[in-house]
């Protein structure tokens, strides 16, 4: 029974970034479940990478400026991440590009000139202190910052949740009753940005995009409707972030990667023992129904 | 009442015009079915009407009407079916003049989108999934919808297109009755003895008005030859219409 103890809570017992970094991984879970389910309902899946990777240079020039300051790189970051939102829904609009083209051009763009920003300046763990997080650096601010992001995330997705929903399936009927679809659009691409930006202090820019897109992608298998699936990509967040941690701690390894690769892990069992539409159910052979 | 004018208007998309210069009045009540080839603008007057298209040249003019007074029922292709989102939830959108993007469902608007969908025939389907729905099944759906939407002017596009016969002769009861209590409709249509025996009025149309009037002075085989051998395809090197409103 202490042996248990040991493995799975003397961890956050006994060292206070473990605590924070958990406390951090339920809050970043509860606002990227839905938001996660969201993209991927909205066939935009890559659009979160790429926002993701679009995040970097203003994080990088937050460094440039201030060094590991939390708050000049997580406005950076989200200055950036919002600013390629913006140019590949104008470029979307203006010409006849589409949205996911225009987003993998402006991403590139905005990844390269990150990395080399960084490379001006910093050493290449600086780079990978960027890229990939560090657990240890979730104080009590950082903390703070990703609590008030999940809030608000929540409440505005409470607030919103029906025109976005609409826009997400029939935009025509949105507009038809005068309803107002591309602030919509808007609105929630501001919130995948916040929350990304809100996870690249723990799990680096790289991987916070997985802690939105794997575990909803998984809650895909597992229900038929937006907000359970939403319920359950959150509970595969938060078990995906304490395992990886547990993992990232007694294993000596880096946090960010553990714990996507442990919602990788779920993503594999959903995607062959899930309940709707896995390969399981596809190929069971059973008795079928009267009618 | 309120009519809908149509003056001189030209929709279209990147300046090539999809309807060229079309005038004329759908009366309060009326019921007019919009013919003609692929291609001839039909879908896109509908577009025009609702306000989802602004207009290239002319106007539109709704008579005191809201956009979301005008209910529309676009092509199935349009939604997304796969959608994972119940029946009654569909239906339940129709009640938004009366609920808003953020207004509560009390339990009387619950038991409206009930009664909707049971007047379409589909009793017991509130809580399925939609993608578990047959094309007919969803425009049933649909049409429950558009019941609650209680609009004055409803606009249909190709609302019976791959509907088999049955589904088809319950939603024309549903038009019909939408008829009886003086809406305006107005309905994309490609089987013509469809159009002759539920439609009075028609419009004719290949990009331009070949015909618009009572359904027989419209549907000739002299207006459909015609309406036939207007070209379909874009003259990318078109110049500029210079036609005056005449």
């Amino acid at each position: 029974m202490n042996h248990l103890a040991d493995l799975f809570l003397s961890p956050f017992q006994e060292f206070i970034f473990m605590r924070h970094a958990l406390v951090a991984c339920l809050a970043l879970a509860l606002g990227c479940g839905p938001l996660g389910v969201i993209l991927v309902l909205r066939r935009m899946s890559l659009v979160g990478d790429a926002l993701s990777h679009a995040v970097l240079p203003g994080a990088a020039l937050g460094f440039l400026v201030s060094g590991l300051s939390l708050y000049a790189m997580t406005l950076g970051g989200f200055a950036a991440g919002l600013a390629v939102a913006l140019l590949a829904g104008a470029v979307t609009r203006l010409t006849t590009l589409r949205e996911d083209a225009s987003f993998a051009a402006l991403y590139l763009i905005s990844l390269a000139s990150g990395v080399l920003i960084v490379s001006l300046r910093g050493s290449s763990i600086d780079l990978i202190h960027v890229l990939f997080g560090t657990i240890l650096a979730v104080d009590d601010a950082a903390l703070i910052l990703v609590a008030s992001i999940t809030t608000a995330t929540l409440l505005v997705l409470a607030l919103i949740y029906r025109p976005l929903i609409v826009e997400c399936f029939d935009p025509g009927f949105l507009r038809s009753v005068g309803g107002r679809g591309a602030t919509m659009h808007f609105i929630f691409l501001v919130l995948v940005v916040l929350n990304l930006v809100a996870g690249f202090r723990a799990l680096g820019t790289l991987m916070a995009v997985g802690m939105m897109m794997v575990p909803a992608i998984s809650a895909r298998f597992w229900a038929k409707q937006v907000w359970s699936t939403a319920l359950v990509a959150v509970c595969i967040a938060m078990l995906a972030g304490y395992t990886g941690l547990l993992l990232s701690f007694h294993a000596n390894l880096p946090s960010g990667p553990s714990i996507i690769l442990t919602a990788g892990l779920c993503y594999v069992f959903s995607v062959v023992f899930g309940v709707h539409g896995s390969i399981y159910a596809r190929h069971r052979k059973g008795e079928h129904l009267e009618g | 009442m309120n009519s809908i004018f149509l003056y001189d208007l030209t929709l279209g998309y990147d300046g090539h015009p999809a309807v060229h210069h079309l005038s004329g009045v759908f009366e309060p009540g009326s019921m007019t079915a919009v013919v003609g080839p692929n291609g001839s603008g039909k879908s896109t007057l509908l577009k025009g009407i609702t306000g989802i298209l602004r207009p290239l040249g002319g106007r539109i003019e709704r008579g005191g009407l809201k956009i979301s007074q005008i209910a529309y029922l676009p092509q199935q292709a349009e939604i997304d079916r796969s959608f994972p989102i119940t029946v009654l939830d569909i239906v339940a959108l129709g009640l938004w003049h009366r609920i808003g993007m953020f207004g509560g469902m009390r339990k009387g608007l619950w038991g409206q989108a009930g009664q909707a969908l049971s007047s379409v025939g589909l009793d017991g389907f509130e809580r399925r999934p939609i993608s578990d729905l047959s094309a007919g099944q969803f425009q049933r759906v649909l049409f429950a919808r558009l019941l609650l939407q209680d609009c004055p002017v409803i606009l249909l596009d190709e609302p019976f297109t791959a509907i088999d016969a049955r589904t088809t002769a319950d939603l024309l009861g549903v038009v019909h009755r939408w008829h009886d209590e003086q809406r305006t409709i107005i309905a994309v249509l490609h089987n013509f003895d469809q159009v002759r025996s539920h439609f009075s009025k028609t419009l004719l149309i290949a990009r331009e008005s070949i015909g618009w009037g009572n359904t027989t002075e419209v549907l000739t085989p002299e207006n459909l030859q015609l309406a036939r051998q207007m070209s379909e395809a874009w003259d990318e090197s078109a110049p500029a219409c210079r036609r005056s409103v005449s």
